[in-house]
């Protein structure tokens, strides 16, 4: 058991590697040169060489990438070229407000999504199975960004019950969660957040929950005498570790998907740090951010993958 | 039985070395598979088997699940690598620059698998799987097509009939039919035959081995018969081997083997064969002992856990084969057989 | 023994004589068979049709110019002045717009999955097949893009290159590679366990004949079930990053682009603003249905 925890965090270092050296070859993919991403179009020549040996550009690729990744490691990753902050602090600071967001989407995605699915795997073919599934395709083709703007005309502008953008009167800076004057600004983003997961989760529990149910053991079960409830129990805990792998990638979803939900919200996390960080061609707060949300996004999978072992024995064999 | 020569022309234009030459020889075959995550431990599934088959038998090998049958039919074939030990088919060593080529062997020997549902490409129409052996071997496609046509009618399938349809359309025997064509659609000198007919019922079973049998006269061929069970390995081979965990335990002629068995081994699986006749009733069962672990087998001779008359010797040294002196003769692995080797009970059983 | 031998010839005799139970059908005319009981499929498929030869022929069948502005007439609502659908914030007519996004949109959507196929697919079938420090490296390296979500990468990638509508399309091509890869490196490695690859290997047959032969006929379906999968995917995916500005530049018409300019009109004409997401939407669903449609009908076991 320690064995398998042991050789699954040991496999997710390289990943992690690998991870920070396509953040890192971002930069370079980009047409043009680097440096005319830090200096001003009118620079001098001297200016430009001085400013080349301060970044390290004169230096061969992998040296840079080291001293990269060392500046990274210690948590250095760089100033902001448009607000001239550490980067660090833009991409915490974003983070917090889209963990907000997160906080309240996740267990509304997955409650909702998990309950769906699971009452649609338990009565196949009936009219809650239709229906299920057919608000899980729904859910799963709509622009995530397309609703918000949708629920933004019917209760903003229609009628006026909830605000259209931004994260509250006094913004970012003092957001009262418990307030409802400041809480309202979470309703329509999270909701529209929420919606592709749970139609994702319903499908998936669905699919899972339907086949357990089809196995011989849970015929057994009912021959034992069991309330139908007590197999459903059963039934759903053999059915979570599938789901519990679409959870974490619905988690990483959330994480990246955020950024069309935010722009659209103008709610100032990390996703509208991304795409602000795209329009100003910012490449210190480009990198940082996608490197920050990538390694979550690892250590997620990683937690997702060592609970799974944990509730499935048979995982932890391999 | 004697055996038979057949006076055929098919494959004595590929005799090379006259009727005397055993077609196949295999040499201290061995194969070891690595146990992942065990240091140094391996699965010995074939560990030093020797024995040879001549022209125009048909040598039966028997064992139970585990004891390395499957492996070493692919050893034969070269579908797996030999760690050790040579193969020389009519004379030629394979796999030697101065030998036969893997290749060129498998011009002459081919195989039939066990009928599972895997064992044809769902996806191809059967003529078009017996035609792919053909074609892969230098045949045009329409000839190719041609052959499988009418090897189709030789095993009793009217290509018609059976060529466009798909392996999920036929029953258990057809398909059967049908990896035997595919076999046979090269025109081997020999067939290696793994389990052919265990996933069949009784009475396909025998229509299937009747095909065999006739198939085997009319084109002239040499037969390796793998199976567990005993009584169809009488009805078809001549001579026997007898496996148990990757060793040759006993080897001789058919009727020997079932009818005056050496080996305590041999003895213990004939032993527990379910009898019709109500006299015959025994009280214990004849092999006593766990199944084998061919990860860590007993030391010196493999049987000795489970032998009834297993003795000191047993436990600390390899019983001697004995020598192959012709095709009649009976060999078995086992201190009982051997003077020299200090077991109480030599000279018989 | 001479009994069964006695039964085994009249069996035999009775075999011969019985007609065969079905009718020969190969497994591409018995998924064409299912498909064709499937109303529901058909549907959708026929307006997935419907929008593709939309899109295919919106210089024939769009009534404005797309690209014909008007000052006065900005942000009208349905059916101003023979503007069926109203107009955008420049007066192009939204009708219009529409159709020839459409265009734009089913590229982007169909033309990263595959390539992505492709490449991916011909990954994963060497390294399923030769397997070994072959497939654990390409699968390893997979593993590191698998460990971006998509969205993020694709908007990685897009942005840092500078968007256009040939830097989105890579973008989602690379995002989609990995998956492919996985999807046909697992088949293929399901696959080469059977016992018919070993028959094959059997009479001689080379690597690449018995992956031509064999291998690609039993891959190709679930890779193919599982592209068409992504197409409604890689539709969202592109309108997205279009939305964010990585897309196509104006004044080309796309639907993601379309949203993001109208929606700081969603004051004036709501329901106009609203229409590139409901075309979006439409394409997206029906994709997916006819998605799901396929995989019933494509994977059976036989």
């Amino acid at each position: 058991m320690i064995r398998y925890i042991l050789r699954r965090i040991l496999y997710a270092i390289p990943i992690a590697f690998g991870v920070s050296v396509v953040c890192f070859s971002l930069v370079y993919i980009a047409p043009g040169d680097p440096l005319q991403t830090v200096m001003p179009p009118d620079a001098t020549a001297e200016t430009i060489a001085i400013v080349k040996h301060a970044y390290g550009f004169d230096k061969p690729l992998p040296i840079q990438f080291l001293i990269w990744l060392g500046n990274v490691v210690t948590g250095d990753f760089g100033v902001s070229i448009s607000t001239r902050r550490p980067v660090i602090l833009e991409v915490t600071d974003a983070l917090a407000n889209t963990s907000l967001l997160a906080l309240f989407a996740v267990p509304l995605s997955f409650s909702i999504g998990f309950a769906m699915g699971a009452a649609a795997g338990c009565f196949p073919g009936r009219w809650i199975d239709r229906i299920v599934t057919g608000a899980a395709v729904v859910g799963v083709s709509l622009p995530n960004y397309w609703l918000g703007i949708v629920l933004v005309i019917f209760f903003s502008v229609q009628y006026m019950l909830l605000p259209a953008t931004g994260m509250g009167p006094n913004g970012s800076t003092e957001f009262h969660i418990l307030q409802w004057s400041d809480a309202r600004f979470l309703v329509l983003p999270v909701i529209t957040l929420a919606m592709i997961p749970i139609g994702i989760l319903a499908r998936t529990t669905r699919a899972a929950v339907a086949e357990v149910r089809n196995q011989d053991f849970v015929q057994t079960l009912r021959a034992k005498g069991l309330s139908e409830w007590a197999v459903t129990r059963h039934v759903l805990k053999n059915a979570l570790p599938q789901v519990m792998a679409v959870m974490g990638l619905q988690f990483g979803y959330l994480l990246g998907g955020s950024i069309l939900v935010e722009t659209v919200f103008t709610w100032p996390g990390s996703g509208f740090l991304l795409s602000k960080a795209i329009i100003n061609r910012d490449v210190p707060v480009l990198q940082g951010t996608i490197l920050t949300l990538s390694l979550i996004f690892v250590a997620t999978n990683l937690i997702v993958d060592l609970l799974q072992s944990l509730i499935d024995p048979r995982i932890r064999r391999g | 039985m004697a055996l038979q020569l057949a006076v055929n022309g098919t494959s004595n234009g590929r005799d090379r070395r006259g009727a005397e030459q055993p077609l196949l020889i295999a040499r201290d075959l061995r194969k070891h598979f690595p146990v992942k995550g065990t240091r140094g431990k391996s699965v010995q599934a074939v560990d030093g088997v020797s024995f040879t088959v001549a022209k125009g038998e048909t040598l039966g090998i028997v064992g139970e699940s585990g004891c390395g049958k499957s492996t070493l039919a692919r050893l034969l074939l070269h579908l797996l690598v030999p760690d050790a030990g040579e193969l020389v088919f009519d004379g030629a060593v394979v796999a030697a620059p101065a030998g036969i080529a893997v290749d060129a062997l498998r011009r002459q020997v081919q195989m039939v698998f066990q009928d599972s549902y895997s064992s044809l490409n769902p996806r191809m129409p059967v003529r078009d799987s017996v035609a792919f052996g053909p074609f892969v071997q230098g045949r045009k496609k329409q000839e190719a097509r041609d052959i499988a046509r009418d090897i189709l009618g030789k095993v009793g399938l009217d290509p018609d009939l059976f060529g466009p349809r798909y392996p999920h359309e036929l029953s258990g025997g057809q398909k059967q039919r049908v990896n035997i064509a595919r076999a046979l659609a090269t025109r081997p000198r020999m067939v290696i035959l793994d389990e052919p007919v265990s996933a069949l019922d009784k009475s396909v079973e025998a229509q299937v081995l009747n095909l065999l049998s006739a198939l085997k006269r009319q084109f002239d061929l040499t037969f390796v018969f793998i199976s567990h069970d005993l009584n169809v390995v009488r009805y078809i081979s001549q001579r026997v081997l007898v496996m148990y965990l990757g060793r040759v335990v006993e080897l001789g002629p058919a009727d020997a083997i079932f009818e005056r068995p050496q080996h305590p081994y041999t003895q213990a699986l004939l032993a527990s064969r379910p009898s019709m006749d109500p006299a015959r009733r025994i009280d214990e069962p004849p092999i006593t002992g766990d199944p084998p672990n061919p990860i860590d087998p007993p030391s010196g001779c493999r049987f000795h856990p489970r032998c009834p008359l297993t003795e000191r010797v047993c436990e600390t040294t390899e019983p001697e084969r004995g020598r192959w002196e012709g095709p009649q003769s009976h060999i078995a692995a086992c201190h009982m057989r051997n003077p020299a080797s200090g077991h109480s009970r030599f000279g018989g059983v | 023994m001479t009994d069964i031998a006695a039964l085994a010839d009249r069996l035999e005799a009775f075999e011969e004589q019985a007609p065969p139970a079905t009718i020969v059908r190969g497994y591409w005319q018995s998924v064409f068979d299912r498909l064709r009981h499937d109303p529901v499929t058909l549907a959708f498929g026929a307006i997935v049709l419907l929008i593709v030869l939309a899109a295919v022929f919106a210089p024939l069948i769009a009534p404005f110019d797309p690209y014909a502005e008007s000052i006065i007439g900005r942000l009208k609502p349905f059916g101003w002045r023979g503007h069926l659908l109203g107009t955008d914030e420049l007066g192009r007519d939204m009708l219009s717009r529409l159709l020839f996004g459409g265009r734009v949109s089913l590229l982007m959507g169909v033309v990263p999955v595959l390539i992505a196929a492709l490449i991916g697919g011909v990954l994963g079938v060497v390294g399923g097949f030769v397997g070994g420090r072959v497939n654990t490296a390409i699968m390893r390296t997979m593993d590191v893009f698998y460990a971006f979500p998509s969205v993020l990468l694709a908007v990685a990638i897009a942005g840092a290159m500078g968007g256009g509508i040939g830097n989105g399309m890579l973008a989602l091509t690379l995002v989609f590679i990995p998956p492919m890869c996985r999807v046909a490196e697992t088949a293929t490695t399901q696959i080469r366990a059977l016992d018919f690859i070993e028959a094959a290997r059997a009479t001689g047959a080379k690597t690449g004949t018995i992956i031509r032969y064999h291998v690609l006929g039993n891959v190709l379906g679930p890779v193919f079930i599982y592209a068409s999968s992504l197409v409604s995917v890689s539709i969202l995916l592109a309108s997205g990053l279009s939305f964010l500005g990585l897309g196509v530049r104006p004044p080309i018409p796309d639907w993601g682009l379309m949203l993001s300019t109208l929606r700081q009109s969603i004051y004036v004409v709501p329901f106009v603003c609203a229409l590139p997401g409901v075309a979006i939407f439409i394409t997206s669903i029906c994709f997916n249905l006819v998605s799901d449609g396929l995989r019933a009908a494509m994977d059976v076991r036989m």
